[in-house]
């Protein structure tokens, strides 16, 4: 068996998944509503009235509720083919909503970069800071990021800059854990090659330990991308305005259930993307002892 | 029983210039009463003194444990001695110096890096504002010394094992420091790779007039290379009392300079040699 064979059978059968996921969908979706529907002929004028304003119609046409693949493929066509209109704040395209949310991830991640790597180096480079380190670690890394949420509020009293700080907040462990980790165990070889070298420790940090750990970082960062990407959702529909999550809570509230798989649907391949990214890059400093 | 009286042979010096060629024991570099105590009433060893003089390829054989690599740590500035001082070119040893080459036991080669810039980084290190295209003379000349040049571009990981540790020697040679020490170098290395890269190492160290300090296993591998060969003990309890470990003896080598691998053993004097080393380490070197 090689390698493409392998990987078109795979294919084929990650297609018939697909097949067999989207026919259940249609059925389910098709499948008439609640079986004890009372018919309107059997109701007097005055029952009809307060049915309908219970919003319980018989004589409408009866939907399940729940849309189809293909209207969800129709809406999807319809967002995607215009991502970035602004109709005022509760009506943006998909566009924006993801680079309100995407900026907020990379400004987090990017505050969380600039404080773990260096405290990881710290820590890993020093025993004793590991040891006065990790109490503080092990309280805070367990904290949902969102129970952060009132103290953010609360303290930098700003709903945009509370979303940022929750990012960071949980995004700072893994790579803070994982650039100490790795730093630490740069082999003591490569070390006492930097040693009897005489190179300054600037230069040892950067060209021997850096690349020596890269790996593991990039592992730590990756991590993290993926756990602020969960997060940045359950924040925006928290804090609400702009973003992803937002536009899935916004829509729920419209009870727009196609928007809102729609919007799954976009979550989903965009976490996806951003981890092919972290997955190229440790590709990249990898090295083969 | 091998007396210094029996040192070098006067085919020696027709290899060499004779201003070039100092007095042996001039005490280039200088180790002092150098004991290591991990158990302060258990020394690894004690009262360990010798001399190295400028051009002079020295051994070292014992067991493991005897505290061989320690003392060559010593002298890479990589470890401190709990008593007793080293000395090169009159100064004390303090700490790691570019003035002392080390060819690590596991070649310790980055690899993140090609054969190219793992040099260029000792080299950088040693002349930081070497000119870019001196610098890439000076890195190519060092890897053509070992044979690598084919390789220049390859990462660690594409080269086998007798490769890497070549690129490891060249590595210490490019930075031409004043002394060399090498750690059991060709420890981890095949017989026949092993042998290939002892001569190298021989013609290399003989054009250039290098001081080498190296520790090894191999009787044959200290017979080939070594001016003088030091044997070590290791530390034992004799009749109740601890005795730590030291060197036991120093053997100088009575071939000549010139011998090489292909007929050392036809070389008079060889077996002799090679018993008494043999002799010490099955018998004496380890009380047990």
């Amino acid at each position: 068996m090689n390698t493409t064979s392998l990987n078109l059978r795979a294919a084929l059968v990650s297609l018939l998944l697909l097949a067999v996921f989207l026919g259940v969908w249609q059925i389910a979706s098709q499948s008439p509503a609640g079986a004890g529907t009372t018919s309107a002929a059997t109701l007097s004028a005055d029952e009809l009235e307060y049915a309908k304003m219970m919003g319980k119609d018989p004589g409408a046409a009866k939907a399940t509720g729940f849309p189809g693949p293909a209207e969800v493929a129709r809406t999807s066509w319809k967002h995607l083919s215009d991502p970035f209109y602004d109709k005022g704040p509760n009506d943006k395209g998909i566009g924006i909503q993801l680079a309100h949310s995407l900026g907020r991830v990379a400004l987090g991640f990017l505050l969380a970069m600039v404080v773990a790597i260096p405290l990881g180096f710290l820590i890993g480079m020093s025993p004793l800071m590991q040891k006065a380190f990790n109490p503080f670690i092990q309280v805070l890394k367990p904290i949902s990021p969102l129970a952060w949420m009132p103290l953010a509020l609360y303290t930098l009293k700003d709903s945009g800059v509370s979303g940022i700080f929750v990012i960071f907040i949980c995004s700072v462990w893994p790579m803070m854990i994982n650039t100490a980790f790795g730093v630490a165990s740069v082999k003591r070889d490569w070390l006492n090659v930097a040693l009897t070298l005489e190179v300054s420790p600037l230069r040892k940090a950067l060209q021997v330990i850096l690349p020596a750990a890269a790996p593991t970082i990039l592992t730590g960062m990756r991590i993290s991308m993926g756990i602020a990407w969960l997060v940045i959702v359950a924040a925006e529909m928290l804090v609400g305005g702009t973003g992803i999550g937002y536009f899935v809570w916004n829509e729920w509230n419209n009870l727009s259930l196609t928007n809102v798989i729609f919007a799954v649907l976009v979550i989903g391949v965009v976490g996806m993307l951003l981890d092919l990214g972290f997955a190229q890059a440790q590709k990249a400093v990898t090295y083969v002892e | 029983m091998w007396s210094e009286s029996r040192t070098s042979e006067p085919l020696s010096t027709l290899l060499h210039p004779p201003k070039t060629k100092e007095p042996l024991m001039n005490g280039f570099l200088k180790v002092e009463q150098l004991a290591k105590a991990f158990q302060a009433d258990k020394p690894v060893f004690a009262d360990v003194s010798f001399g190295i003089a400028k051009g002079e390829f020295v051994c070292i054989i014992g067991h493991s444990g005897c505290g061989k690599t320690t003392i060559l740590n010593v002298l890479a500035g990589l470890d401190t001695a709990s008593h007793g001082h080293a000395f090169m070119d009159g100064r004390e040893i303090a700490g790691p110096s570019l003035e002392r080459g080390v060819v690590f036991q596991g070649h310790a080669l980055m690899p993140w890096l090609s054969v190219r810039k793992n040099i260029e980084f000792a080299v950088k290190s040693r002349w930081p504002d070497m000119r870019r295209a001196e610098l890439d003379q000076h890195v190519e000349k060092f890897v053509a010394l070992v044979g690598l040049s084919a390789a220049i571009e390859k990462k660690p990981s594409q080269l086998s094992g007798g490769m890497k540790q070549r690129v490891g020697i060249a590595r210490a040679f490019a930075i031409q420091p004043k002394m060399l020490l090498l750690d059991e170098p060709f420890g981890a290395l095949d017989a026949l790779t092993r042998g290939t890269i002892q001569d190298e190492l021989m013609t290399i160290v003989r054009q250039t007039q290098q001081t080498v300090f190296m520790i090894t296993h191999d009787v044959d591998e200290a017979i080939l290379l070594a001016d003088r060969i030091l044997l070590m003990s290791n530390g034992a309890e004799v009749n109740g009392h601890y005795k730590p470990g030291g060197l036991a003896e120093t053997v100088s080598n009575p071939l000549p300079r010139s011998r090489t691998r292909a007929q050392l053993h036809h070389l008079d004097g060889y077996y002799e040699l090679r018993n008494h080393i043999v002799d010490f380490l099955v018998s004496r070197a380890k009380a047990h």
